[in-house]
């Protein structure tokens, strides 16, 4: 599915050596420098409350409204992220009516952009959006991208997260992960009758659609890492079972033929099995099924609840949660099964592990003096960080990059979870709007 | 159902008010037949029915936080909950396991299962055969009781025992 036509539009200013924004955050802040060496760009993601760039997103030049649509999404993605400020548009001295000129970089500067996005959106004879967009360092005065994309009119919020993702990549030096997807549970009615849905919506909570119609409790869905597919768990014709959800054509089915429950599913990095939960007699242990061959692996064997595997992206290990020492706690065991250790030891209990992306940390939910956190710990079990505390926060999961965490929060009261996103520092935390409850949130990959 | 499950949390305000129902009902239509005679227990629960398990028997049982013991209480209603299976042999239940909601999904899941498992093993001590005995896990999912305290926390930790085709 080529969705879009990408190519690298020509840049204005040609010949002038590299310079690049050179940034580091050393606990308190931003430091700019110019470097003549190489695109180093560079944000200590473990530390610190990160000073947002200031930079310039100026409307789009278009015939109609669809310039200042695309240029919006992409500031306000680039500011949900926390990592750029975008100056308000009352401000900006220049008018950019040609996005192929040299800006005034002076009249950027003065209103201190350090960055400075230009663009333009028309339409071709064949009713193809054209897309063109630059990034500017006005303190270097040097272009820094100039691309151009070509899609379908309906496509035009991708066409905006794709170029997001493309300056934050350009700016940070990490991957975005702006073009991606999130599929929840949707929750709606009283507590004690909770109707809950399927759901998928982008990761900014646009273009929101159910999967299933609400007629069967459903829970913990995640996405496949390589296919348009979700694993989640349904009770459906009153046997609570693993299910496979082909999101193109709707078709689902069990995840093996289990003589238990089957529950807590989630995919191998590959794409290849699934790992979950089957429970029987009330002991609750863990499987891996593989999607072609439909062989089944038992990996742990125990009197216990074992629950919520989650993969290293490497594949050779797997985090879950067991009570087997007297209250939920995070273990580590080889993708085999073998040589399975306890990694937290801190006051209470851990539970809903998810490895990070980047394979360096790992998320979890903790129960401690009443309340729930939502904290990251390295896969050896120390480093643990506590990002969030309340009356209820649960279900932590990593945006494609590693650098955000999704989760829910059930406020104490009457009312229902909402998802929230926040980051890895702990810092930027931020309400996901859904238009019912939400919960059970799981972030896709970067679309293809 | 609904107003069933709700209600029953106070099984003997159910059972007053049914009671009351039907002495009204009976005087306003003179209808000749007691409730005994209609085949009813005295609280109007037809015999076998899951009002009757649920009335005059004690349909569910509780537990403690993140535990799945079978507590004294629990053991007096399981052991009744046996007697009576025994009586009506021809009916099969489904024990419905459940959590609070003071703990995340997937563990409470399997609390709920381990729940049900424990109070379904109590029963075939009893001497219910094992094949007249399901389980389901509702996790955390259906609370009955909804407020922020141990006050309705207590009460979702529970097992309930479900005449089969009765719904739960």
């Amino acid at each position: 599915m080529n969705l879009f036509k990408k190519t690298n539009a020509k840049p204005v200013t040609a010949g002038l050596h590299k310079i690049v924004l050179f940034w580091i955050v050393v606990m308190s802040g931003l430091s700019l420098a110019h470097n003549t060496a190489y695109a180093v760009v560079e944000i200590d993601i473990t530390q610190g409350n990160v000073e947002p760039l200031p930079m310039a997103v100026t409307d789009f030049v278009s015939d109609d409204d669809i310039g200042t649509k695309i240029s919006g999404v992409i500031a306000e993605d680039l500011r949900r992220s926390g990592l750029f400020a975008p100056i308000n548009k009352a401000a900006f001295i220049q008018n950019i009516s040609n996005p192929d000129v040299s800006p005034r970089f002076e009249d950027w500067r003065i209103i201190n952009a350090q960055a400075l996005v230009v663009g333009r959106v028309s339409r071709e004879t064949d009713g193809r959006l054209r897309t063109e967009f630059r990034l500017w360092d006005t303190f270097a005065a040097e272009q820094l991208l100039g691309q151009q994309f070509f899609t379908r009119p309906e496509n035009w919020r991708r066409v905006a997260h794709i170029i997001a993702d493309a300056i934050y990549e350009k700016l940070t030096g990490e991957h975005g992960y702006f073009d991606t997807r999130v599929v929840f549970v949707s929750e709606s009615g009283p507590r004690n009758d909770r109707k809950k849905q399927l759901a998928i919506m982008d990761q900014d909570g646009e273009n929101l659609r159910f999967l299933t119609n609400g007629d069967d409790l459903v829970l913990t869905p995640r996405f496949s890492p390589s296919r348009q597919e979700v694993t989640y768990m349904s009770f459906a014709q009153g046997q609570p079972r693993v299910y496979l959800l082909q999101l193109e054509t709707g078709q689902r089915e069990i995840v093996g033929n289990f003589p238990g429950m089957t529950f807590s599913p989630r995919f191998s990095p590959d794409g290849q099995k699934v790992i979950m939960s089957l429970e029987q007699d009330g002991n609750a242990n863990i499987y891996t099924m593989d999607l072609r061959s439909r062989k089944t692996t038992r990996l742990s064997n125990t009197s216990a609840i074992d629950t919520s595997p989650s993969y290293s992206p490497d594949s050779n290990q797997i985090v879950f949660e067991s009570d087997r020492g007297g209250r939920q706690q995070l273990y580590v065991m080889n993708a085999d099964g073998s040589d399975q250790k306890r990694i937290s030891f801190g006051d209470g209990s851990y539970s809903t592990p998810v490895w990070s992306p980047r394979g360096d940390l790992i998320a979890f939910t903790k129960q401690s003096g009443g309340k729930f956190s939502i904290g990251v710990m390295r896969p050896d079990g120390s480093g643990e960080r506590i990002l969030t505390t309340g009356f209820h926060n649960e279900g932590p999961t990593w945006s494609p990059n590693g650098r955000v965490i999704m989760f829910f929060r059930q406020p104490a009261g009457a009312s229902g979870p909402q998802l929230y996103s926040i980051d890895l520092t702990g810092y930027n935390e931020q309400r996901v709007d859904t238009p019912n409850f939400g919960s059970d949130p799981a972030w896709s990959p970067l679309l293809k | 159902m609904n107003l069933l499950m709700s209600v029953s949390r106070n099984p003997v305000a159910l059972g007053l008010a049914v009671a009351l129902a039907l002495t009204g009902c009976a005087s306003k239509n003179s209808l000749p037949n007691s409730p005994g005679e209609l085949g009813l227990a005295a609280n109007g629960a037809k015999p076998g029915s899951q009002q009757d398990l649920t009335l005059n028997v004690g349909d569910r049982i509780f537990f403690d936080t993140d535990s799945a013991a079978i507590r004294a209480d629990s053991a007096a209603t399981l052991t009744r909950q046996a007697q009576w299976l025994a009586k009506y042999s021809n009916e099969n239940v489904t024990i419905d396991g459940h959590a609070d909601e003071r703990g995340t999904r997937e563990y409470n899941l399997a609390l709920g299962a381990r729940r049900a498992a424990a109070a379904r093993s109590f029963l075939i001590s009893k001497g219910v055969a094992a094949n007249r005995i399901k389980t389901i896990s509702y996790g955390k999912e259906r609370p009955v009781a909804v407020c922020d305290d141990i006050s309705c926390w207590s009460q979702n930790r529970r097992a309930v025992t479900v005449v089969k085709g009765a719904g739960s």
